[in-house]
């Protein structure tokens, strides 16, 4: 039963591709449809209304979407039943090769994500038909991205019920060589076409870390099935070598620094809906690999393990906001945030292992559901920040912050919705992003009761370094929210600016906004879902909270920590009123509109506003070592001494591990390249000259 | 019981706050050979501004216009949570001290975004300049306090200060990390000298008063009000946390008599020492700002390394 549900979701993302592929065939369709309704002329004509060759495509395409949201409503539905149950469901699959099965099995880890696939699915389901209506067929094929599309969601949903090496990785492959297909979507800019094939590298080199992972593992046992590789005893530093393999796989995969330049440059370029769903839930499929592998697969964790897992999601929660910060390309700043939260959900999650080597399997089981909280939330608002951006792409033409301005007055919903993913991003109370930080701190500030010294004193920087990323994660969407949505207009487009008019569009908005603001002020609902999958992969659950437990959050016990998130929004709501009441009580005092003040000196106008890059130029200052900066002032002077006619500022801001790691690893990629191609020499003598040492050496080998 | 009295130490610290910040400039008038204006001048001031029909730019959204009841509840909410002349709280543990910063941040959020929405250079410039500095003196304070609870073992503030009272005078190096950590956050977070210099206006290196230049009327009244709140608030905390003597632990009368002396007592020194350092010292360069509150972090830190290194019973 929950496996059919689970199957039911995978099967509407192939149908859903499926009939995308439909979209110029409507003779084919009609012919079919005579063919099906040839005793019901009733149904045939309505049919044929339906199909109408005027809206024929936009039929498909919501078909298409509305498949989409089908497979979503089944991955909650098979996602939530599985988590509340607790079951265990496995099956075999006769596909692939005679002698090799696939293996299925369906827990509450997978079911917490494909919880989060099954939101985010509904949410782009809701959005896409409105987004996708301006393509024109001839450029961008809406066949290829409804297939893609399907084939990449469903993928993602195969990697979740995979319990075998080779199905996991074929399902993986679907995910990675899908994505990269929509990520090439729009492939006339060659930026684009860059952007897919660094993407396209990055994945299979992960890919292949990840099955010479399974491989050291598969060593060890006699089979690939996940439940023969749970058995197989490695020695300690095989087991190391394995976790060090899988971590860079998934981690590449997940946009860990320094492996994480292909998600800038890969995020911009994609259609937004995908974007979200690349940023949103793929991102998380890593890190549902990287739990299984660890946590599942290989069991017995060591503390050290833990450690660098806990350094390097540090390193790029840090790294990755503050590159974040001086982005002006509102697509590439939200791919940079993704690095800086999947960096807190690494970091939290190698507290975790660091607690659960040590044998503390109650704090570990907190990590553990911080971590998978806010991999919750992020896809809430990550998805919600993206999907914005389509419309806000859409409607202003550029994704350039510096020339927005003013959006709050001509986009009002849009703006309303914005203004709750930036405040969730931000982590501040009331929203969810706050309920998985206050976790992660919980979390960190229990060291004490480790035994070893050097640990003790390491936690607390990690707990350092998310104090700074969380604030400068609100000095960020301050600047993303000030600079685009108010003061004035910055260019012609945005002051032309215009809601976004497709309800279907905006309702998948405010289906998130309200998702993150009720986890915020409830954050016990989905808290209870996390419990069991770290009951079932830790072997413990958070403390039970007892009465009036959805009122409180108890994370260790009630004299240690406590946070009521209902309680906080009624005394905001009473200081808010009285004091709203009290100052309105004289009915003549009403506003008094006028002019912004100017000093006197009289119209103020759009240029005279801080930009954005003039608003993180105090950062640019004092963080100055962490980016290559390229600065230039051009001056134009005029006829009169000291006079200066134009000025020209150009801010370019690059990664250092452009120049640190990947220029030399395709230097010498290409230097290898070059002495290969020695032995290609064109001439077909040599050639078979080869060829006939090749088959001698055979020979000598079998004989 | 306990629920009225947390109602009425909130009302006592909405209230205290504008006597605080009357001290303050008498102390510092006196300090500068000035003469000093009344104890009740703010709360003159703010009746007045509260008489005062709010001008409103052209230019200004719906976030300008609510960004003052925002920043204001927030901030009563934060007052709400700190103990002030008891021990025991029933609102500390629907939010605990990293709640507490998030307050903190929550209006510092809506600060920044109302000194944006105008669009003139000053507003962005404050945004642009809060928001550097909170980033940088938020870990901070999160540092300092996070040594308190590994001491205490709880975030729950009200748990914490009585672990300090119960455990006695007992000299601890972190304490004394947190607390430097605490005053240099609390100095750059009120906008004090050396940061910020908060008797100005239209000068070029202000940073709160220029995020609220387009405030008037009972708007600007709201800020003004949660900002002394802010400075009480940070008062309080360094007061109470580190030097918890006094606070009434029972909920009797005189008990609670002597909390309240208690606490007006050390705030009237914490103000004096307030005042003869903004005296005594001058403004920064706002980029000597940053090394001032990396120090704080430092301490910070240093505080939390050396609970862990040296007090951490084996």
């Amino acid at each position: 039963m929950l496996l059919s549900l689970a199957y039911a979701s995978v099967l509407f993302c192939f149908m859903s591709g499926f009939v995308s592929l439909l979209i110029r065939q409507r003779v084919r369709v009609l012919k079919m449809v005579d063919y099906c309704c040839a005793r019901r002329p009733l149904w045939r004509r309505s049919l044929y209304d339906w199909l109408e060759e005027t809206h024929y495509p936009q039929q498909i395409q919501r078909t298409a979407f509305f498949l989409l949201a089908l497979a979503g409503l089944f991955a909650i539905l098979a996602g939530l039943a599985v988590c509340l149950s607790q079951a265990v469901v496995t099956d075999q699959l006769s596909l692939g090769l005679p002698w090799l099965p696939w293996h299925v099995r369906f827990d509450s880890l997978s079911g917490v994500f494909y919880l989060i696939i099954g939101i985010a699915l509904i949410a782009v389901a809701g959005y896409g038909p409105g987004y996708v209506k301006d393509y024109r067929d001839q450029d961008h094929p809406f066949a290829v991205l409804g297939l893609c599309s399907g084939l990449f969601i469903a993928g993602m949903l195969l990697v979740l019920l995979a319990d075998d090496a080779f199905f996991f990785m074929i399902a993986w492959e679907l995910m990675s060589v899908a994505s990269y297909f929509l990520v090439s979507f729009q492939h006339e800019n060659s930026a684009n076409r860059r952007a897919a094939f660094l993407y396209l590298i990055m994945a299979e080199v992960g890919a292949l870390a990840i099955i010479l992972g399974f491989g050291v593992l598969a060593a060890f046992s006699d089979d690939f099935t996940f439940s023969a590789l749970r058995e197989a005893g490695l020695s300690p530093a095989w087991a190391s070598l394995a976790f060090v393999l899988a971590l860079f796989g998934f981690g590449m995969k997940a946009g860990l620094v320094p492996l994480h330049v292909w998600l800038p440059e890969a995020h911009p370029v994609a259609p937004s809906h995908i974007s979200a769903l690349m940023s949103g839930v793929m991102l998380k499929v890593a890190v549902y690999g990287l739990i299984r592998f660890c946590f599942d697969l290989l069991g017995d964790i060591h503390w050290q393990w833990g450690v660098v897992v806990m350094i390097l999601g540090a390193l790029s929660a840090l790294g990755g906001i503050l590159y974040a910060l001086l982005q002006t390309n509102l697509k590439r700043l939200l791919a940079y945030s993704s690095v800086e939260n999947i960096g807190i959900i690494f970091m939290v999650l190698g507290l975790s292992m660091i607690y659960v080597a040590n044998g503390h399997t109650q704090l570990a089981a907190l990590g553990f559901v911080a971590a998978l909280l806010h991999a919750f939330n992020h896809a809430l608002f990550k998805n919600l920040l993206f999907l914005g951006a389509g419309i806000i792409q859409h409607q202003v033409h550029d994704l350039n912050m510096d020339m927005m301005g003013g959006l709050i007055r001509r986009m009002p919903h849009t703006s309303k919705l914005m203004l709750i993913a930036c405040m969730s991003i931000s982590s501040l109370p009331l929203f969810n992003g706050f309920v998985s930080e206050w976790l992660a701190f919980q979390t960190a500030l229990q060291v004490g009761v480790l035994e070893d010294g050097v640990l003790r004193s390491l936690v607390p920087v990690a707990a350092a370094a998310l104090a700074l990323t969380a604030a400068l994660a609100a000095a960020c969407f301050v600047n993303v929210y000030g600079i685009m949505y108010l003061g004035k207009p910055r260019s012609h487009h945005s002051e032309g600016a215009m809601e976004c008019e497709d309800t279907g569009m905006l309702a998948s908005l405010g289906l998130l906004a309200g998702l993150c603001v009720l986890f915020g002020i409830f954050p016990g609902l989905i808290i209870n879902v996390i419990d069991n999958v770290s009951e079932q992969i830790i072997g413990h659950t958070l403390p039970n909270p007892g009465a009036a437990g959805w009122l409180w959050l108890t994370p260790v016990a009630s004299h240690k920590a406590s946070y009521s998130a209902p309680l906080v929004l009624i005394g905001v709501l009473i200081a808010g009123m009285i004091s709203f009441r009290y100052l309105r009580r004289d009915a003549d005092m009403v506003l008094r509109e006028s002019e912004t003040w100017d000093c006197g000196f009289g119209g103020v106008t759009a240029r005279m506003q801080y930009s954005s890059s003039a608003f993180t130029m105090p950062f640019r200052r004092i963080f100055a070592r962490v980016w290559r900066i390229d600065e230039k002032i051009d001056q134009q002077t005029g006829p009169m001494p000291d006079q200066v006619t134009d000025i020209h500022y150009q801010l370019q801001v690059e990664d250092h591990s452009w120049k640190g790691i990947y220029q030399p690893v395709a230097r010498s990629v290409n230097r290898s390249a070059r002495n290969v191609a020695r032995i290609q020499t064109g001439n077909i003598r040599i050639y078979l000259g080869y060829s006939f040492v090749t088959l001698l050496t055979l020979l000598w080998v079998i004989s | 019981m306990s629920g009225i009295l947390a109602i009425l130490q909130t009302l006592l610290f909405i209230f205290l706050a504008p006597l605080l910040a009357g001290w303050l400039k008498c102390c510092k008038c006196f300090l500068q050979n000035r003469k000093a204006p009344s104890l009740l001048q703010p709360y003159r001031d703010l009746l007045k501004l509260t008489h005062k029909q709010p001008v409103v730019s052209r230019q200004a959204s719906w976030l300008f216009v609510i960004s003052p009841y925002i920043i204001f509840s927030a901030t009563v909410l934060a007052a709400a949570v700190v103990p002030l002349i008891a021990v025991d709280l029933p609102t500390a543990s629907a939010a605990d001290v990293v709640v507490l910063v998030g307050f903190f941040a929550f209006a510092r959020f809506f600060l920044a975004l109302a000194g944006m929405d105008v669009g003139t250079a000053f507003g962005g410039m404050g945004s642009s300049r809060e928001m550097t500095i909170s980033s940088l003196a938020e870990p901070a304070m999160l540092m300092a306090i996070f040594t308190l609870t590994m001491t205490a073992a709880t975030t729950n503030l009200s748990f914490a200060i009585s672990f300090v009272l119960n455990e006695g005078v007992v000299l601890r190096p972190s304490f004394f990390f947190a607390l430097s950590a605490l005053v240099l956050v609390a100095v750059a977070e009120c906008g004090r000298i050396p940061v910020d210099n908060p008797a100005t206006h239209l000068e070029l290196t202000m940073i709160h008063e220029a995020m609220i230049l387009e405030y008037s009327g009972r708007h600007l009244a709201l800020i003004e009000w949660a900002s002394q709140i802010k400075l009480m608030l940070y008062g309080v905390l360094i007061a109470n946390i580190f030097f918890p003597w006094g606070i009434a632990e029972l909920m009797t009368p005189t008990a609670l008599l002597y909390g309240l002396l208690a606490i007006i007592g050390k705030l009237a020194l914490l103000a004096i020492l307030l005042a003869l350092s903004e005296t005594l010292l001058a403004k920064m360069r706002l980029f000597r700002v940053q090394e001032y509150l990396s120090f704080a972090y430092l301490l910070g830190f240093l505080g939390m390394l050396s609970h862990i290194i040296l007090e951490i019973a084996r």
